[in-house]
């Protein structure tokens, strides 16, 4: 297999060679390291950001997502390296970066005692445009995320995804051509977040570069041209999501057991078939592993598991999904709520 | 939703000098505060009604034990709950800033091109009009209950005055609270560690005469003690010592050296 789909370029290359227009490259990142005290959340990152594109950096909690779009949003100091968004230098030219970025946090930036219509002004102003603009934008920016008829009430009383939506709205209020998107859609119910999606590849479409954060597999398929894993404030792939894919094999063969009290019987055979590459999900009894032999792998699989008289409740060949990328890359499955694991189950029995 | 072009717009920033963009963004987070004041309805009842429940409670619970000598006790006291109340008023700014802080929108300020310590100066605003309201409030009542100055015209300005310009000096030194505390409660609690013995142990409310020699010296010279002075005299006519311009110079060294320690204090908090 092969286990290294880009180059890791560690060298800084100097300013005035990435200032040059060699790359549609919007967001640069090199080298960016960051720690707290004693704990370290960033060794070392890079990685770029093709212009009118969607990155996403896709990691469990803790693994140093958010930290990255604090630093790149000039709200936080890197301790080493180098950020570019479009050509400025993130510490040295902060001011200009907050010119053309619009930021929408893992928390609302809303104002809670202030209209939906008042945020929008408010931040508009702040952003430097004239009144007219700023009045005809707040018109247009309701109307499109839906919020023409909260427009007049304070935010307290909105809903999760209409603070959600109008927080976006406010990131929009100038048009800035990058968007950094921290967890956008966390917490959202499904069709709030359907929207967001929706929202999201719209503005791609008009050309905004963006870089989201998500702990979701399907929200960085469905959005991301681009896919950074990280994990530990380390990035441990990149690709787009079919070349992560493909590097954990073509297909997966599933196979959950009956009883969690036969689980080491099985793992002891299943291992032996195929040791690299297993991976298994105690709340789902399901045992995952590249497939590889077709028929007779399976066929292979199954009679081990007899011998070892382990009972088969079913097995399921199925694409690789982004939480195998996870497994295969970390070592450990990213962060996901039972229920939706659940959930995912069922669809896969069907 | 409807076509995608809308969701960007041809929109160019506003091309002015920074002073200009200074003061617009002061103005526009000034607004945001003051509008606070009116959609905050606990906020606004706490102003109303705490310096009121003070007076009557100092005007007729302690009042008559408290002996004032030519003055009388209300006559003593409106000078020293007008002060009192303008020391707890600002508390309002360590708390909301605290509360900014927490939420996520002190971020979205710093991710914008604007000059974001002005935040402050909306917070420090809005204090100015709370308690320029909380004070018509307490004068109303004042007289209601008997108080009668004998301050002409320019007395009353340079009482009006004196008070602008202390309200801004301690609502300053709250922001500075506000930047340094690290929940919400503690901002809360800040307020009475700090403003209760500046308030008591002042001629705030007895004459400082009866005081312990070592609380005597803190209590004549602390610069509240300074304000409620200047202002009883002006008001209604005891003796003004050094205490007017004392109390001009206190304000003005605070607000001198309490503004960049605060607007340091909020650049360095937002590169941690």
């Amino acid at each position: 297999m092969k286990h290294n789909i880009f180059l890791q370029d560690n060298r800084l290359l100097d300013s005035s060679e990435i200032r040059t227009p060699l790359s549609e490259d919007t967001i640069v990142v090199k080298g960016l390291r960051k720690s707290f005290k004693k704990l370290t959340v960033l060794e070392g990152v890079d990685f770029s950001v093709r212009r009118g594109t969607v990155m996403a950096l896709l990691g469990p909690n803790g693994a140093g997502k958010t930290t990255t779009i604090r630093i790149l949003s000039t709200l936080l100091l890197p301790d080493g390296g180098q950020a570019l968004i479009n050509g400025f230098d993130v510490v040295k030219e902060a001011d200009k970066v907050r010119s053309v970025i619009g930021l929408t946090g893992q928390n609302a930036a809303l104002d809670e005692y202030l209209t939906g219509e008042e945020n929008l002004r408010m931040i508009g102003r702040l952003y430097r445009l004239s009144y007219p603009d700023i009045k005809q934008r707040s018109r247009e920016l309701l109307e499109l995320f839906d919020l023409v008829e909260a427009s007049g009430r304070t935010v307290k009383t909105y809903s999760g995804g209409m603070r959600r939506r109008l927080d976006l709205a406010v990131s929009l209020i100038a048009s800035p051509p990058v968007i950094f998107l921290d967890e956008p859609t966390t917490g959202l119910d499904p069709r709030s977040r359907l929207i967001m999606w929706d929202i999201i590849e719209q503005l791609v479409a008009a050309g905004t570069t963006i870089l989201l954060t998500t702990q979701d597999m399907d929200e960085a398929d469905r959005l991301a041209d681009r896919i950074v894993v990280i994990d530990g404030g380390k990035i441990i792939a990149e690709g787009n999501s079919d070349e992560l894919k493909q590097r954990i094999g073509s297909e997966r063969l599933e196979i959950t057991i009956a009883k969690t009290s036969s689980l080491e019987a099985a793992r002891k055979a299943i291992g032996e078939e195929d040791d690299d590459d297993v991976h298994f999900d105690l709340k789902r009894r399901t045992f995952s592993l590249a497939a590889r032999g077709g028929v007779s792998q399976l066929k292979q699989v199954l009679s081990r598991l007899e011998e070892a008289s382990v009972a088969v409740e079913n097995v399921s060949f199925h694409s690789p999904t982004l939480d195998d990328v996870f497994l295969t890359f970390t070592g450990h499955a990213a962060t996901k709520q039972p229920s939706e694991e659940a959930e995912k189950f069922g669809e896969m029995v069907q | 939703m409807s076509k995608s072009t809308s969701f960007i717009a041809n929109v160019k920033p506003e091309k002015h000098s920074r002073l200009y963009w200074v003061l617009s963004d002061s103005w526009v987070l000034a607004r945001r505060s003051v509008k606070h004041i009116t959609r905050n309805l606990d906020q606004l009842l706490a102003v109303g009604l705490f310096p009121i429940m003070f007076f009557l409670l100092f005007r007729y619970v302690f009042g008559g034990a408290i002996a004032t000598g030519d003055v009388s006790y209300v006559n003593f006291l409106v000078a020293g709950i007008l002060v009192q109340m303008l020391a707890f008023g600002a508390n309002y700014t360590t708390l909301n800033l605290a509360i900014d802080l927490q939420r996520g929108i002190v971020d979205r300020f710093r991710s914008l091109p604007m000059a974001s310590p002005t935040l402050l100066v909306g917070h420090v605003w809005a204090d100015l009009v709370r308690n320029s309201m909380s004070w018509m409030i307490v004068l109303g009542v004042s007289f209601l209950v008997g108080f009668q100055p004998i301050a002409g015209p320019v007395e009353w300005l340079l009482v009006f005055g004196l008070a602008l310009l202390f309200s801004l000096a301690i609502s300053w030194l709250s922001a500075i609270m506000g930047l340094i505390v690290k929940s919400m409660e503690a901002a809360q609690w800040t307020g009475f560690i700090v403003i209760f013995p500046l308030t008591f142990v002042s001629s705030a409310f007895v004459p400082t005469d009866t005081m312990p020699a070592e609380l005597r010296v803190f209590a004549e010279n602390q610069p509240l003690t300074h304000v409620i002075q200047a202002m009883r005299a002006w008001l209604v006519g005891t003796p003004i010592g050094n205490s007017d311009w004392l109390a001009f110079a206190w304000c003005v060294g605070i607000i001198v050296v309490a503004i960049p320690i605060a607007t340091w204090l909020f650049r360095r908090q937002a590169l941690r």
